[in-house]
């Protein structure tokens, strides 16, 4: 069904009772041409871009649970391109691109939203940084301003302009950058894959490879195995598990980041802002909740809930930045387990394994990537070579001494 | 989380930082293979779920390094000893 204002207004007309459900909830076949592990936004973006650009139709995108349970449910929706490394600049540039262009091609309202990003900075140093960075982009054809103190002023008044330990400066501000609806974002790529001939099977995990001569055969799952062509790995803070049922050890730990949503508001902070003196990221949903986060833990974890010192920390951050939040009530928290790489960037490559390929290594940055991820990805499988903006994400640059290491800090995974 | 420090007693997680993994001894630098053993140890991880031995240093405490039997699903600290005193 094509969703259109028509669409909207005949269902009005005859009481909503013509809506069919969104995507097909499928058994699994014995057999397939692809098949995803993992059923989040980047498995199911690569299966929609598959099946639309690359005309693979026979696939299936396997999910433990349910579609969107993992951390595309469990992230602060934000989306942005402000990197700094050329490596990463042109991938989520790319990314950046195919979400101002999202809703229009998977016809399903993602509510993308370019309301803006801003970094502050609160040191002659720190604005050097960000000059850097902001160059940097402009020099790839991404948007960035540096903006003055008396600028930010203009925009948001209520910061914290004194204080007087991180007194704002200023800010680098990408106009373009935003929010998006997070669970829009699975439903519209399953939709999309679903409507093309793409098994979406959920409850049907995988407990282990059929490898033959060294080139993937299929999948074992929970619901008997799978034969296929060729196997895309893209589960987000299992990534080391999974791996190991192909032998392979990874660059990676799982780390839990916390994220907080607070009690409904009146509008009132209009784009996304980040506090560059700690480490705090706001923005409000269209709801009226603040959505908020800020450092991982710290410690590795599969557990999907955090400990209170970062919740103290991160709620330090926001008072510090924004004193008149300080009375407003947060109303849930949660944890996402995060692919925390040795440099922080991600991987989009093959593996040892012929016909294997893995998407992994996320940080906290999987959300935004999400678009262009699965275009990628998707042009790995179907071309069986790297797509040139993701040419920087290779699982052997660490052993190559290549890595890309946006903060500069060396092969601590939690430090990233 | 609170870490059993077998110095301090058991005191509150913010009193402790990470290093990860508990890993083998760094590699010989003048090894004809410590480019592969170099990579191994500085960037690949086993990144289990379950139990895990990790160096935590008690920072805000006594400052020793202990190594702690951790499970990465539940949180559960299982052990704590003093480093120096493990067999690697």
């Amino acid at each position: 069904m094509h969703y259109s204002f028509f669409s909207l207004l005949q269902n009005a007309l005859t009481g909503h009772r013509g809506w069919t459900p969104t995507w097909r909830d499928a058994d699994p076949k014995p057999g397939y041409d692809v098949v995803i592990i993992g059923g989040g936004g980047h498995g199911l973006a690569t299966a929609y871009y598959l099946a639309k650009e690359h005309g693979i139709r026979n696939v299936a995108v396997l999910e433990k649970g349910w579609i969107g349970s993992g951390n595309i449910g469990r992230n602060t929706t934000i989306i942005r391109s402000n990197y700094l490394l050329p490596g990463n600049i042109v991938f989520y540039e790319l990314s950046m691109k195919l979400w101002e262009n999202l809703e229009q091609d998977f016809n399903y309202n993602a509510m993308v939203s370019q309301r803006g990003v801003l970094n502050l900075y609160h040191s002659d140093g720190q604005r050097d940084v960000f000059a850097r960075r902001g160059n940097a982009m402009r020099l790839h054809g991404v948007d960035a301003e540096l903006l003055d103190r008396e600028q930010v002023r203009t925009m948001l008044p209520f910061l914290n302009f004194d204080n007087a330990r991180f007194p704002i400066q200023g800010g680098l501000l990408q106009k373009r950058g935003g929010t998006a609806r997070h669970d829009a974002v699975a439903w519209g790529y399953a939709r999309g894959a679903s409507d093309r001939g793409v098994d979406i099977v959920q409850n049907c995990e995988v407990t282990g490879f059929i490898i033959e001569n060294g080139h993937i055969a299929g999948v074992e799952t929970t619901r008997g195995p799978i034969r296929a062509k060729k196997v895309a790995i893209s589960v987000a803070g299992n990534s080391s598990r999974v791996a190991a049922f192909a032998g392979l050890k990874l660059p990676i730990e799982s780390h839990v980041i916390q994220a907080f949503v607070s009690e409904g508001v009146k509008p009132l902070i209009p784009n996304v802002i980040t506090f560059g003196a700690g480490h705090f990221y706001i923005s409000q949903s269209d709801k009226g909740g603040l959505v908020f986060g800020g450092d991982l833990d710290g410690y590795k974890s599969y557990a999907q809930r955090g400990n209170l010192p970062t919740v103290r920390d991160v709620c330090e951050g926001g008072v510090a930045l924004m004193p008149m939040i300080g009375r407003v009530r947060i109303l849930r928290n949660w944890g996402g387990i995060m692919d925390m790489s040795a440099d922080g960037s991600p991987i989009i490559d093959k593996t040892p394994v012929e016909g294997l390929y893995l998407n992994a290594g996320w940080n906290y940055g999987g959300f935004k990537a999400v678009p262009a991820a699965g275009w990628c990805l998707a042009h790995l499988i179907a071309r069986d070579e790297l797509h040139p903006a993701a040419a920087a994400f290779r699982l052997d640059r660490f052993a190559r001494g290549a890595v890309l290491d946006e903060k500069g800090q060396g092969p601590q995974p939690n430090l990233h | 989380m609170r870490i059993p420090c077998p110095f301090c007693g058991s005191r509150d997680l913010s009193e402790f930082v990470t290093l990860g993994e508990a890993t083998g001894p760094r590699p010989d630098p003048a090894a004809s293979d410590a480019a592969e053993k170099f990579y191994a140890y500085a960037y690949l991880r086993a990144n289990p779920a379950g139990p895990s031995e990790e160096y935590w240093y008690h920072a805000l405490g006594c400052r020793s390094w202990l190594k702690v039997l951790r499970d990465t699903r539940t949180h559960v600290v299982e052990s704590a000893t003093l480093a120096r005193e493990g067999t690697r």
